[in-house]
């Protein structure tokens, strides 16, 4: 029996990244809305919206190829395969022997690079506007995320997620500049990877400005869902791999079933807290220019890049 | 490392940031809030290497840095840029993007030169004298690749910051006399500056120094 705890843990993980993913999203709406004096029509709207996108028939392009087709499933498919690898519930997780850090960042590339095609696949302006805009960003955060994970990665000696957290996990509390400069790189890029403001803003649907919501223009019924689903996948899997990087602890160590329920209200916990965050910075700051983009993530790859430099200079 | 010496090396690393800052920032105001910013972190540093090693002539430092570079320099940059209406967004010689690359290749270069000093120093903040040497190198980076008078004073001052630290960080300061005589030269240089930068404007009507460059005299003069 006990051999199968650890199998157990790995489908509550892929549970809880399916079925809670909205409930961050509708949390961090309704949080938007209240601080926008609006009133907000709950924490369970995205189920709503899911179960309506799922059962409209579906109106396809006369060009769509099978690209356009294909793309949502495999976009839900490796956004799922990361929310599987990344310690949340339990760093002990059959999975993550599977990936490292760097194919981690190679899934979300995936995922991206054929969204960036389905985008373009049907011809419509917007479409092909979106994808390339989301290659300008996707290719200037990459380098950022890397950079940020490799900062932590140093301190364990290891790339692999599960190893890291472990290892982080164990120490006492330290202060160290290299983790403090690794965490705020990760915010910028975490806000940039997921289509926030101050980098694209996840509500409008104004032409001139929008980014993901460009590329996705043309999907609709489930194609839509699955996409809409695998983007509130997305900000729970950043959330919760910002958590697991710089605060772990509460994480459990061992394969031990007991420990999961705790573990989870911790986790849910400390994301309500990140997702307070967001919607602070969010409301704070205006949407910046698009060309200012490379500017904001050249900042976070430089912070990035400072802090694994410091952990050279004032930590060894 | 003890919690003291955890806290230095993270204000040291501040202090690395806020150079970085001052690189990017287009902004003279922002400018000018960041180089506060940097003197803050330094005095506060100073302090605590004071509190760790048990130098009490640095609390004295710390207290003119606290002074000179957190409120009176940028206070007297501030109205200097008021008066003469400055605060436009500030044009550099190489674009951002640029510069921040040169600056990470900078802390490479200070890390390499300072590993043997390294080795031999047994003092708490010897880890530190290699950001010390890298903000010295980015002031001096700021000053060339920007064109106006004022961000190049910024500049010049960042890089005097450096300066103290690295003297903080390699051997627990410099004599009280000597950081006393520089923190004056500091203060009477400020104004030299702001008087040379209204005879400047007055006499080429423009604070680039690239008028500067030319040797001719204007038409019909």
């Amino acid at each position: 029996m006990r051999e199968a705890f650890p199998l157990l843990i790995e489908a509550c993980q892929i549970a809880l990244v399916l079925f809670a993913a909205p409930l961050l999203a509708g949390w961090v709406r309704a949080l938007k809305c209240w601080t926008q004096g609006r009133t907000s029509p709950g924490v369970l709207q995205p189920y709503r919206n899911l179960i309506k996108l799922f059962s409209k028939d579906i109106v396809l392009a006369h060009n769509a190829s099978w690209v356009f087709r294909f793309t949502p499933y495999l976009l839900f498919g490796s956004v799922l395969m990361a929310g599987a690898i990344i310690p949340i519930i339990s760093v002990d997780l059959p999975l993550s022997a599977t990936a490292d850090i760097i194919a981690l960042v190679a899934l979300f590339a995936i995922g991206r690079f054929f969204i960036a095609l389905a985008g373009m696949d049907v011809g419509t302006a917007f479409g092909g506007m979106g994808s390339s805009r989301e290659m300008m960003i996707a290719s200037l955060a990459e380098p950022a995320v890397l950079m940020t994970t490799f900062t932590v990665s140093l301190f364990g000696h290891t790339t692999s997620l599960s190893e890291m957290v472990r290892f982080i996990g164990q120490q006492n509390f330290f202060l160290s500049p290299s983790m403090v400069f690794a965490a705020i790189a990760f915010v910028l890029t975490l806000l940039a990877e997921t289509g926030r403001v101050p980098v694209d803003n996840p509500v409008t649907h104004l032409e001139l400005t929008m980014i993901h919501e460009g590329m996705i223009l043309e999907y609709s019924g489930r194609y839509l869902a699955l996409v809409e689903w695998a983007g509130m996948m997305k900000l729970f899997i950043f959330t919760s791999l910002g958590v697991a990087l710089f605060v772990p602890w509460g994480i459990p160590q061992g394969d031990d079933l007991m420990d999961i329920p705790l573990a989870v209200l911790i986790m849910a916990g400390k994301l309500a807290l990140v997702a307070a965050g967001i919607v602070l910075a969010e409301t704070g700051l205006a949407k910046m220019r698009i060309f200012r983009v490379p500017e904001f993530l050249g900042t976070a790859f430089l912070i990035a890049t400072l802090g694994m430099l410091s952990h050279f200079i004032l930590e060894m | 490392m003890t919690f003291t010496a955890q806290i230095i090396n993270v204000l040291a690393a501040c202090i690395l940031l806020t150079s970085f800052g001052l690189l990017v920032q287009r902004r003279i105001y922002g400018l000018l809030r960041i180089f506060a910013w940097q003197g803050l972190f330094l005095s506060a540093s100073t302090a605590l290497v004071a509190y760790t090693a048990g130098m009490n002539h640095l609390y004295i430092s710390a207290a003119l840095t606290l002074t000179l570079k957190v409120v009176v320099l940028p206070y007297i940059l501030y109205v200097l840029v008021n008066r003469l209406n400055i605060y436009r967004d500030v044009e550099p010689l190489v674009n951002i993007p640029a510069t921040m690359l040169i600056g990470i290749v900078l802390v490479i270069f200070s890390y390499h030169l300072t590993a043997p000093i390294r080795e031999l120093s047994t003092l708490v903040t010897r880890t530190t004298l290699a950001v010390a040497l890298s903000t010295v190198l980015l002031g001096f980076l700021m000053m060339i690749t920007r064109k106006k008078a004022v961000t190049q004073i910024i500049g010049f001052l960042a890089l005097e910051n450096g300066l103290f630290f690295a003297a903080t960080s390699a051997t627990y300061g410099m004599p009280l006399v000597i950081e006393l005589g520089v923190a004056l030269d500091i203060l009477i240089a400020a104004f030299i500056f702001g008087i040379f930068i209204f005879q400047i404007r007055t006499t080429f009507d423009s604070l680039d120094l690239k008028e500067m460059e030319k040797l001719k005299e204007h038409e019909g003069a």
